[in-house]
């Protein structure tokens, strides 16, 4: 019940938000479903009976996970979002906030569902949702990114469609392309199609993602894109995407196939890296920047999947520390170009000043995104390179500082130019409660994770590692 | 005689020539709705007591496919002055031989897959031919509308390719395949429209701006 609740819940609230006249009664439908599905999924945590409707939905701790940052990121970018329309007065929010709900009901649908083929189906359904949003400022440039951002993941997720029928194929014994009956007739399944499969899957839900070199859509979409647009694409949509990849892994570490998925992750992990520090080198543009350190950190993901063992702990943790920064970022992006009108890093000078609590966050974000202790990253980042030593993969751990380092740098330097400098003669921004809580928030969450894993998490983060064929380091 | 639905695949293949081959967008337009229209009738020649299930999958690709997704992109092109694809970056013909070497490759690459169950020999090569060319529209083309024809010529060929297991993937999750693919293209269209109308084209090469 509680699982269909958190399903049509956002979907009703969002066609209802899309047909009410008055803006304030939007945004209060907006907050309240986001606390709502906040409190729902709480409740997912206690809750004993997790499967529904015969196995279709289930929220087992890889969903739990990603459903938790969806719920997270998604209530500070709603409030954020009161904040930001505020800055607008001649702007409904119909589509806006009507699109927002829609998003959090497909991406809910790809945390829950437990058959493959409707994890696609949510999967593109967050593409189509969002769409709309990207396309919100309604310039060229704006076009632009969103024609690409369409075509792009489109054609890479109808490839993830293909290799779901291709497993779909591999499969002879069970109930068709269900996870539970996959996992468990794993030995089974016919190891060419399975290969091809997984391919596919990579090819697809990696496009999604935004893994080198099928990234190339992404700085585009994010440095178009309204921050808080950004924020839930940077925060919560790229965990989705990995939790399509991570269900692709799960079937093939069942499989005994670890040693095929291997070399793939590791060398789509390694390019992410690669590029990301490459483009960082020299860019101008912040929103930009922070896209490049989205498909940066995507790479990390995939290589922590290839590693295994404390790898597949790092990954989970990692990922959720990853979105809620990422979302922190983005949000605080938003902030910078209502302060600015731009986001060209040249056009913000001693934004300490002119926006304290933003220009404090985005320098704690600063440390925290690049895996500086005391932040979350820096547990994952280390628990990552740790199981890579100990795996024997030196050369990979090595490679991985290298980049971090030459990132550390690029971005350090963008954004301290920022936060400090002489302002120019603009006008300080009011940061009311709504553009600030979430950022900060956000950020309180990643600093815990650095400090202290509650009980109960750290029981789901080893569960979920563990389906990934790793465990607790 | 041979079975109807290998004459319909056989004509799938056919539509994919056609949509290489034509200059003319209307043209290509309506070889994406014929193309629609065989794909809703492979489901019921493929199963031997068609259910329900395969009734209403049919019904609704026929609906989708064959005519409100065609009439939305010609109604898309008909504001705009261009009616023709001009300057592809490779020519029509070398197109045409591409898109052979596909179907070489296709049949190729199917004859090493072992699919348990599947109703056709023709069927895995014929939707993996498809798909490539639907990638080929969609990488070699300008135009923005003719990209969004080969992205629907892409998922016409998964489509087919999901044929082998229609009977195994639930009424519920056809459904939302194809909701998903007529929302995508429906948004495309909005957007193709809106490039045509800020940049007077429907090239999508005028888009770079963004850039690194």
């Amino acid at each position: 019940m509680l699982i269909l609740g958190l399903l049509c819940l956002p979907a009703a609230a969002g066609i209802l938000a899309y047909l009410l006249p008055s803006r304030p009664v939007r945004l209060l439908l907006l907050t309240g479903t986001a606390g709502l599905h906040l409190v729902g999924t709480g409740c997912l945590w206690w809750a004993t009976d997790l499967s529904t409707l015969g196995g279709w939905f289930a929220a087992d701790a890889l969903g739990l996970l990603v459903l938790t940052l969806l719920s997270l990121v998604f209530l500070a970018v709603a409030v954020y979002t009161i904040g930001f329309l505020a800055a607008e007065p001649l702007h409904s929010g119909r589509l806006f906030i009507g699109c927002m709900l829609g998003f959090l009901s497909a991406a809910t649908l790809v945390a829950l569902a437990h058959h493959l083929a409707l994890v696609w189906v949510g999967m593109e359904a967050t593409t189509l949702t969002l769409a709309p949003l990207v396309f919100y400022q309604r310039t060229r440039r704006s076009l632009e990114a969103v024609w690409k951002y369409l075509v792009l993941s489109s054609v890479g997720i109808a490839l993830a469609l293909l290799g779901t029928f291709f497993l779909a194929a591999a499969q002879v014994e069970g109930r068709p392309l269900i996870l539970e009956d996959l996992i468990r007739t794993a030995g089974s399944l016919q190891p060419g199609l399975l290969r091809a499969a997984f391919i596919f899957l990579l090819v697809g839900y990696g496009t999604k993602m935004g893994l080198a070199p099928l990234h190339s859509w992404k700085p585009d979409t994010y440095g178009e894109a309204p921050g808080p647009v950004a924020a839930l694409m940077a925060g919560a949509l790229t965990g989705c995407a990995f939790l399509g990849l991570a269900r692709a892994t799960e079937v093939m570490v069942a499989a005994g196939q670890a040693e095929f998925i291997r070399p793939p992750l590791v060398a789509l992990g390694l390019a992410s890296l690669v590029i990301a520090a490459g483009f960082m080198i020299g860019q101008t543009d912040f929103k930009r920047l922070l896209a490049y350190s989205s498909v940066e950190h995507m790479g990390i993901l995939s290589i922590a999947l290839a590693i295994g063992g404390g790898g597949a702990y790092g990954a989970v943790l990692h990922l959720v520390g990853n979105g809620l920064i990422k979302g922190v970022m983005f949000l605080v992006a938003g902030n910078i170009v209502l302060l600015s009108r731009s986001s060209e890093a040249s056009a913000t000078r001693g934004l300490l000043r002119q926006a304290p609590v933003t220009g404090g966050v985005l320098l704690a974000g600063l440390f925290a995104v690049s895996g500086s202790p005391p932040f979350g990253l820096f547990i994952s980042e280390f628990t990552i390179l740790g199981a890579a030593f100990r795996g024997g993969l030196t050369w990979l751990a090595v490679a991985m500082l290298v980049m971090f380092a030459i990132i550390f740098v690029s971005m350090a330097k963008m954004l301290l130019g920022m936060a400090y400098g002489e302002s120019a003669e603009s006008r300080p921004l009011a940061e009311t409660f709504p553009l600030v809580a979430g950022p900060l928030a956000l950020s309180g969450l990643v600093l815990m994770l650095g400090l202290y894993i509650p009980g109960p998490l750290h029981a789901v983060l080893a569960e979920a590692a563990r389906a990934l064929g790793g465990g607790p380091p | 005689m041979r079975p109807l639905h290998e004459l319909i695949l056989l004509l799938v293949v056919l539509t994919d020539f056609w949509v290489l081959g034509t200059t003319r967008l209307s043209s290509m337009i309506r070889a994406t709705a014929i193309q629609g229209a065989l794909l809703a009738t492979l489901p019921v020649a493929l199963s031997s007591h068609p259910s329900v299930h395969i009734l209403g999958l049919a019904a609704g690709t026929l609906l989708v496919k064959a005519f409100v997704l065609p009439y939305f992109l010609s109604r898309a092109i008909r504001e705009a002055a261009v009616r023709r694809e001009i300057q592809p970056l490779i020519g029509f013909t070398a197109s045409v031989i591409l898109g052979a070497a596909a179907v070489a490759l296709a049949f190729a690459i199917a004859s090493r897959l072992v699919l348990p169950g599947v109703q056709s020999d023709l069927l895995v090569p014929v939707a993996l031919s498809t798909v490539i060319i639907g990638l080929i529209v969609l990488t070699t083309r300008n135009k923005a509308v003719t990209q969004v024809v080969g992205y629907l010529v892409l998922e016409n060929g998964i489509y087919t390719f999901g044929m082998s297991q229609a009977e195994r993937v639930p009424f519920l999750v056809d459904l939302g395949v194809l909701l998903d693919v007529f929302v995508g293209v429906f948004i495309m269209g909005i957007v193709v429209f809106h490039i045509n109308r800020e940049f007077d084209s429907l090239d999508s090469t005028r888009l770079t701006e963004l850039r690194d």
